[in-house]
């Protein structure tokens, strides 16, 4: 019998303290399907983020650097400019990446760093219990916005994947999901790319990827699934926004 | 100027903050990263203008925050890395140093300290003794503190503060000031070879090895509490290994002077006339603060008949000093915050404190 699922190299046998129907984990088997794929795995060093997956190390058997919130940007920036032939990697949330650490990625973004940002939006905080994220809904209620987000106080939700966009040292930005088994093999894709790009010395770029977080959205799992299809998507619309040709110093 | 070798024959007519980067380089630092800020601009623009050269990068961070965590990647990589800044730059820093402490990564931080608090001032200042020794940001965390009072030591404490910081994996502060930065003087650029120990945490990719970590998170059971015990051993192996000091004219010495820095270069100044006026007084000067020379202190303040601890701030270091000896009565403390205190200044206050009349 030919075996259809098995565990890629990259990810180590270990059991996801994740909740069920979170989407860290699918997103953890991405990255180390593609890091296999390519036979990156010996070549690269990833970036936990502080957030629910900060124990990415305890899932990838990779080589792995702890930052403190928000700052993985400017860490790979550290890492990549001492080893500029290795692959780095950093893999965020919401609050982590669009919150606290939006001066780092954006500058890190602008500056054409070349590395891999896998962005994790799943519109809440997870790891602290579901307060208000920057990428929170209008009228989502959180714990830290109980009558639902309001654009009067709140603001209004980013779109990091657009904004990132605009800026010249982007070489790809990209947004997906993996709500359905299509939606994977294009986040698959979206990944792959991501490396790619940073093997051929593009420039920057960011997967970011609508997920779950049933446990704080206080939904069952499959209906977590629909919301990001609807809602999520509606706001924060899938697609490419930017994929660079050619290196601009090529 | 490109740095000199080290050990070559010549002396080299530099500025402090010059001198550190001349040492920085002859270390083997070839990654800084940093964010301008006055009264230490010179350190960045000349890495700016150098690294390259080397073989190494430099980098103007978007912020000091952005900069520690830069200095954390790549010290992560293993690469010998620095950065400079000043008063408020130094405070956006704390959690990222907080964060080496506790993964055990080396560094050296330059600290070219101004007048504050808040935005505070560009005059020379020591009011930062307390940040720079005894805190890491937050948690049970230390930095090794050196400081110079010499262009010489400019150079060369900044060699040994790469040495320590990877002896034990923990950042390493040099704590000037404006004056010592600016000050031009010839130094000796004594041979030296970088004590590069091996680095087998360090990321470089898994190839052929298993994957390594590195982490300041401990969830597990009872984790973190080892891992503390783990770093206090550490800075108790550093309390008993690597205070350094310079005993400065304390042959039968009635009163001992203590200052750091540009205090006790003027201090020296200062306790020369005084000898002269046959007031026998000398000074011991802690070249590092963290770990501070208790024993010596304590040595010093049971021999002499007063102390005089002189610092340009309202009085920090004096803690220290009272820490170390029970003889806090003889204990006398002179502070010029945000300015330099003058050679009569000093001279003065020796005067006072040996009976003598101005
Ligand atoms: C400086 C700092 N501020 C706050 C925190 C607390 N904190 C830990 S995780 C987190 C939010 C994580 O949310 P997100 O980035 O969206 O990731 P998720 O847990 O949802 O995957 C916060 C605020 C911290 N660790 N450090
Ligand atoms: S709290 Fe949310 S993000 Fe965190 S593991 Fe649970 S479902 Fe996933």
């Amino acid at each position: 019998m030919k075996q259809v699922f098995d565990r890629p190299r990259t990810l180590l046998d270990a059991r996801f303290h994740y909740c069920p129907g979170c989407h860290h984990g699918t997103i953890h088997r991405i990255i180390a399907e593609t890091l296999d794929r390519m036979e990156l795995r010996e070549n690269t060093i990833g970036i936990a983020p502080v957030g629910c997956a900060v124990m990415l190390y305890d899932y990838m058997d990779i080589d792995i650097l702890e930052a403190p919130h928000g700052r993985a940007p400017a860490l790979a920036t550290g890492i990549k400019r001492s080893l500029p032939d290795r692959v780095v990697f950093t893999y965020q949330g919401d609050g982590d990446l669009a919150s606290i650490g939006m001066g780092e990625i954006v500058h890190a973004a602008n500056r054409g760093e070349n590395i891999t940002v896998v962005f994790v939006n799943n519109t809440t905080y997870g790891m602290t219990g579901g307060q208000m994220a920057p990428t929170t809904l209008l009228g989502q209620k959180t714990t830290t916005s109980p009558f639902g987000r309001d654009f009067r106080t709140e603001g209004y939700p980013i779109r990091m994947a657009e904004l990132l966009a605009g800026l010249e040292g982007v070489a790809y930005s990209t947004r997906v999901t993996v709500s359905s088994p299509a939606h994977i093999r294009k986040a698959k894709e979206a990944i792959r790319k991501g490396f790619e790009m940073q093997l051929k010395g593009m420039g920057f770029s960011i997967i970011e990827v609508l997920s779950t977080c049933p446990t704080n959205w206080g939904m069952k799992p499959l209906d977590a699934q629909k919301r990001v299809l609807g809602e999520m998507a509606e706001y924060f619309p899938l697609g490419v926004f930017k994929e660079r040709k050619q290196a601009d110093f090529a | 100027m490109s740095a000199p070798a080290a050990g070559a024959a010549k002396r080299v007519l530099a500025k402090g903050n010059e001198a550190i980067c001349h040492g920085a380089i002859a270390a083997g630092c070839r990654f800084y990263y940093g964010y301008p800020i006055t009264p230490q601009n010179d350190i960045p623009e000349y890495m700016a203008a150098h690294m390259a050269e080397h073989g190494g990068a430099f980098l103007q961070a978007e912020s000091e925050v952005a900069t520690i965590n830069m200095i954390l990647g790549t010290s992560s990589t293993g690469n010998r890395v620095m950065t400079s800044s000043s008063g408020p730059g130094i405070s956006l820093m704390q959690e990222g140093l907080s964060f080496m402490v506790g993964s055990q990564l080396p560094a050296v931080i330059v600290n070219i300290s101004r007048s504050g608090p808040g935005l505070g001032g560009i005059a020379p200042s020591q009011g930062d003794y307390f940040q720079a020794t005894k805190v890491a940001g937050h948690g049970d965390a230390h930095l090794i503190c050196l400081a110079p009072h010499s262009v010489q030591e400019m150079y060369s404490l900044t060699m040994l503060a790469f040495d320590l910081a990877d002896k034990y994996r923990n950042p390493a502060m040099i704590l000037g000031d404006a004056i010592i930065g600016q000050m031009k003087e010839p130094y000796d650029p004594v041979p030296y070879v970088p004590a590069v120990p091996d680095k087998p945490w360090a990321l470089t990719g898994a190839r052929g090895r298993a994957a390594r970590h590195i982490k300041s998170m401990f969830l597990k059971d009872g984790e973190i509490e080892v891992h503390n015990w783990k770093l206090r051993d550490k800075f108790r192996k550093i309390r008993e290994e690597e205070v350094r000091f310079e005993p400065y004219m304390l042959d039968g010495a009635k009163i001992g002077i203590v200052a750091f820095g540009t205090a006790a270069r003027v201090a020296k100044t200062s306790i020369q006339s005084a000898r002269k006026e046959g007031i026998e007084v000398g000074m011991l000067r802690p070249i590092t603060l963290f770990p501070f020379p208790e024993e010596q202190v304590r040595d010093m303040a049971s021999g002499v008949q007063k102390v005089l601890v002189v610092e340009m701030n309202t009085g920090q270091m004096v803690e220290d000093v009272r820490r170390s000896t029970p003889h806090h009565e003889r204990i006398h403390f002179f502070g010029k915050p945000c300015a330099v205190p003058t050679p009569d200044e000093i001279l003065e206050q020796i005067r006072l404190l040996a009976g003598r009349k101005g």
